[in-house]
């Protein structure tokens, strides 16, 4: 029995009339990849605007470890050790790449105003250590080389990247991603894929995803939970919910399922 | 043009020329045209009124042949012709129209004078014949331009840019440099005699040569290639570092014995400016924080060392009730923690305000500090709208007193330095980082563990001690100080001098503040068309250079730039292919 790094409880978040995420209960088990789909609208994204304190739910709880994150800002909710990444990609479009990591480690810097006009020893240190530690990242990420172009000039899938490394430089233990392979050839899909998991294989961290692409989630996640409507409709392994009927219902309509189960139980046949 | 049929060349050159006309008209009705006429550029050769409708005209031609860079050279170079006649043509129907409408009546500056300079001093045919063949080959020569080889073009701009520049600044330069030993010869026959003048014909050949010489050797060292001082080892290099600095020191220790009181001032001035510009290019170019209010800063720095080193303290009309007559130094310490205490003030309000929200709320705040300035509720204690009197000036012991332009310069300079020293390092720490993350999303900078309420007060009060220690400085140069010295053009000015410099930009603070302050206080001629340049710089600048004139650089540092000389390569397994081709 693993133990849970975040535990939800009966989160509720409303948009006016609107539930968005409604009486949600989610365990990520430390370590694990766990995936979250859904068709669109069925709150993944406010589960995690919910998760990293972008919004704040109006009813339920979010544990991580013993912190409520649902009452944290969201500066406090990623010096905890909670790190996300964007769905529509939020770089810092004129900073560097380099910068941009950089600011990822923000909460591991400690320099103010006067040691930082003053150039104390400390602080000049510290400001090595940061940039030894940003190339490092940039080259973990696959950037190496591009850290001196402005964050808006890079191709798509190096923006991808370069938001992870960002939000590695956090040093979180746990790693929010909102679907990391959106807009990628399956190449790079494959190679983001591979990616992910070695971020959990080498650094150990938890991720929690949200993703599309059926592939990509049957592959990598030891878990999945679905949601439609804000509700969850179904948690379990990928093989359970891929035969699940009401997950087929809430992607292809009411009645469907029976035809799709129908017809895989014919093909495996 | 991606019109699906292309415009035939002369609707271009008509719509072009028709623009650059209206810009000639505009320029002359407005008074500028004769006003400037009095103020030479090349001596009896150009004067300024004249240089203005050249420059309009030159600028009607290259921007037509511009427009038609697609079509053949004849049609580009026909089109540029075109476009310098309709101006020509429109200039003539106002001076035939000025009598018969007897536009004088309402048209002040539709003067003889002017219709003289129009007409080159020539009536009926002569005159149109003149001027449209001015209007021709003024306008061919701006079409001309895109045409030059580069090698050819950009030496060509530059030596007439300079040439205009120094002739501008003639009066300025000759008074600046007369105190050198020997420089008279020099001078006498660079300049022509009397002020307002310009360069002599000789002064603009050489000016105009050397910058030409000087651009066109630049421009044949090939791009990237290293200068002389990258090819001095590290300890020569030190060597020439210290020199420079060693040199720029002596120089501005000399610059206001050189300089004389009434450039001191105008110094002066502009350090103000520059201090308040480095303030607000925190605030707003780091932080992107758009603050309107910021000459409530500077008010409350002057208006708190008025109050504390006033002399005139009693109860009689003009004087205020109560002032302890402090030292300058420590008023001018309180002020700056007094404008930070503001800063923070009016930072608590607005923090979970944006944009134009924020704008908009500081605005009234600068506003609030101005009227309350004026009030008579106050007047006992800040004077009302009969100010503060008899300020304080600095001292060390009873040698050194900083009451003329001339000694006030070093605390200008000390002060200018010791903020821009200190924009420089937040800039590149952490804190600046943090600014520009915020200005890029704040709700991801958040997200990226910044404590919003701390970052942004800090933004704010870094850049209102900036503004008060301007302001007190300001109180201190001018010796009174009034509510009206504190308006919302103020903030403006600042606001355009960081825009025009180059948002961010530490060197743009300057080159801003060097031109939209040094400019228009050296030629007196332009203050009364102050605004208008203002617009019409701006708009310029806006279509043609909307990063500023010398826009912030992107720091290398993957690969280059260390923050420390002592800083290791990084570790192996993360070189990179270009850390590979920088070190082979």
């Amino acid at each position: 029995m693993t133990t849970s790094v975040l535990i939800a409880r009966k989160v509720t978040k409303r948009f006016g009339g609107l539930v968005a995420v409604d009486q949600l209960d989610l365990e990520i088990a430390d370590k694990a990849i766990h995936a979250v789909i859904g068709p669109n609208g069925s709150g993944k994204t406010t589960l995690f605007n919910c998760i990293t304190g972008f919004y704040r739910p109006e009813g339920g709880e979010i544990l991580f470890h013993e912190h409520h994150l649902e009452r944290l800002s969201s500066d406090r909710i990623t010096r905890l050790g909670v790190a996300r990444t964007y769905q529509n990609i939020r770089l810092f479009a004129n900073l560097s790449a380099l910068e941009n990591i950089l600011v990822g480690e923000h909460p591991h810097l400690k320099a103010g105003m006067f040691s930082a006009v003053f150039r104390l020893p400390a602080t000049v240190r510290e400001e090595e250590e940061a940039l030894v530690e940003a190339r490092r990242l940039l080259g973990y990420v696959g950037l190496g080389g591009k850290g001196d172009l402005l964050a808006k000039n890079l191709a798509y899938g190096d923006m991808r990247r370069l938001e992870i490394g960002r939000a590695l430089a956090s040093r979180p233990a746990i790693l929010l991603l909102d679907e990391p392979t959106a807009g990628m050839n399956p190449q790079e899909t494959r190679e983001m894929t591979a990616f992910i998991r070695r971020l959990r294989d080498d650094l150990g961290i938890t991720i929690l995803l949200i993703e599309h692409q059926m592939r990509v989630v049957m592959g990598i996640s030891e878990k999945v939970t679905v949601l439609d409507y804000g509700q969850k409709i179904a948690e379990g392994t990928p093989s359970e919910i891929q035969n699940n009927p009401a997950v087929i219902e809430a992607y292809l309509g009411r009645g469907s399922a029976s035809a799709v189960l129908r017809e895989a139980a014919s093909s495996a046949r | 043009m991606d019109q699906a049929k292309p415009r035939h060349w002369i609707a271009v050159a008509l719509q072009l020329g028709a623009t650059g006309g209206l810009a000639a008209l505009l320029i002359s009705l407005v008074g500028m045209v004769e006003e400037f006429s009095k103020r030479y550029i090349i001596v009896d050769v150009l004067e300024m009124g004249q240089a203005m409708l050249l420059l309009i005209l030159i600028a009607t031609g290259y921007m037509t042949a511009r427009r038609l860079a697609d079509r053949p050279p004849r049609e580009q170079l026909l089109a540029s012709a075109v476009s310098g006649l309709v101006p020509a043509v429109m200039l003539f129907a106002l001076v035939l129209l000025i009598e018969p409408l007897n536009l004088r009546s309402i048209m002040l500056n539709a003067s003889p004078g002017l219709i003289e300079i129009l007409t080159f001093g020539q009536t009926g045919i002569a005159a149109f014949v003149l001027m449209a063949a001015a209007g021709v080959a003024q306008a061919l020569a701006g079409g001309v331009v895109p045409h030059l080889a580069t090698r050819i073009r950009a030496p060509l701009v530059q030596a007439v840019a300079w040439v205009g520049l120094t002739g501008l600044l003639a009066d300025i330069l000759r008074v600046t440099f007369t105190n050198i030993p020997g420089a008279s010869f020099v001078l006498g026959w660079m300049f022509g005699r009397g002020s307002g003048k310009g360069l002599s014909i000789p002064g603009a050949v050489v000016v105009f040569g050397l910058v030409a010489y000087a651009t066109y050797r630049r421009q044949k060292r090939p791009a990237g290639a290293p200068g002389w001082r990258s090819r001095l080892d590290a300890r020569k290099a030190r060597l020439v570092n210290i020199g420079l600095w060693a040199a720029a020191a002596v120089i501005l220790f000399l610059l206001p014995k050189l300089l004389g009181p009434y450039l001191s001032e105008v110094t002066n001035s502009v350090g103000l400016f520059v201090l308040m510009g480095l303030g607000l290019n925190i605030v707003v170019g780091f932080a992107g924080l758009l603050d309107l209010g910021y000459v409530a800063f500077y008010a409350i720095g002057a208006y708190v060392v008025g109050v504390l080193t006033t002399s005139a303290v009693g109860d009689q009309a003009g004087q205020i009730v109560w002032g302890p007559v402090m030292s300058f130094w420590l008023a001018l310490m309180i002020a700056v923690l007094a404008s930070v205490m503001a800063g923070i003030v009016l930072g608590v309000p607005v923090l979970n305000m944006r944009g134009d929200y924020l704008a908009i709320v500081t605005l009234g705040f600068g506003e609030i500090i101005r009227i309350m300035a004026g009030s008579d509720f106050l007047k006992p204690f800040i004077g009302g709208s009969q100010g503060i009197v008899q300020v304080g000036v600095g001292r060390i012991g009873g040698l050194v007193i900083f009451d003329k332009p001339q000694t006030l310069f070093y605390v200008v300079v000390a002060a200018c330095a010791a903020a821009g020293f200190i924009s420089w390092r937040l800039r590149d720490s952490r804190m600046g980082r943090t600014w520009k993350a915020l200005r890029e999303d704040e709700d991801v900078a958040q997200a990226m563990g910044i404590h919003l309420v701390s970052t942004k007060l800090l933004a704010f009060a870094t850049g209102a001690a900036f503004a008060g220690l301007s302001g007190a400085l300001f109180a201190s140069k001018v010796g009174s100080i009034y509510p009206h010295s504190f308006k919302l053009l103020v903030s403006i000015n600042v606001l355009c001098l960081i825009i025009v410099g180059g948002m961010g930009s530490l060197p743009g603070v300057f080159i801003g503040a060097l031109a939209l302050v040094a400019l228009p206080e050296m030629l007196r001629e332009f203050s009364e068309y102050r605004l208008l340049m203002y617009g019409a710089l701006l708009i310029v600048m806006m279509l043609t250079r909307p990063e500023g004139l010398r826009p912030e650089a992107t720091r290398r540092r993957e690969l280059h730039e260390t923050i420390g000389p002592e800083l290791e390569p990084p570790p192996e397994g993360v070189a990179t292919p270009g850390e590979a081709a920088a070190s082979g």
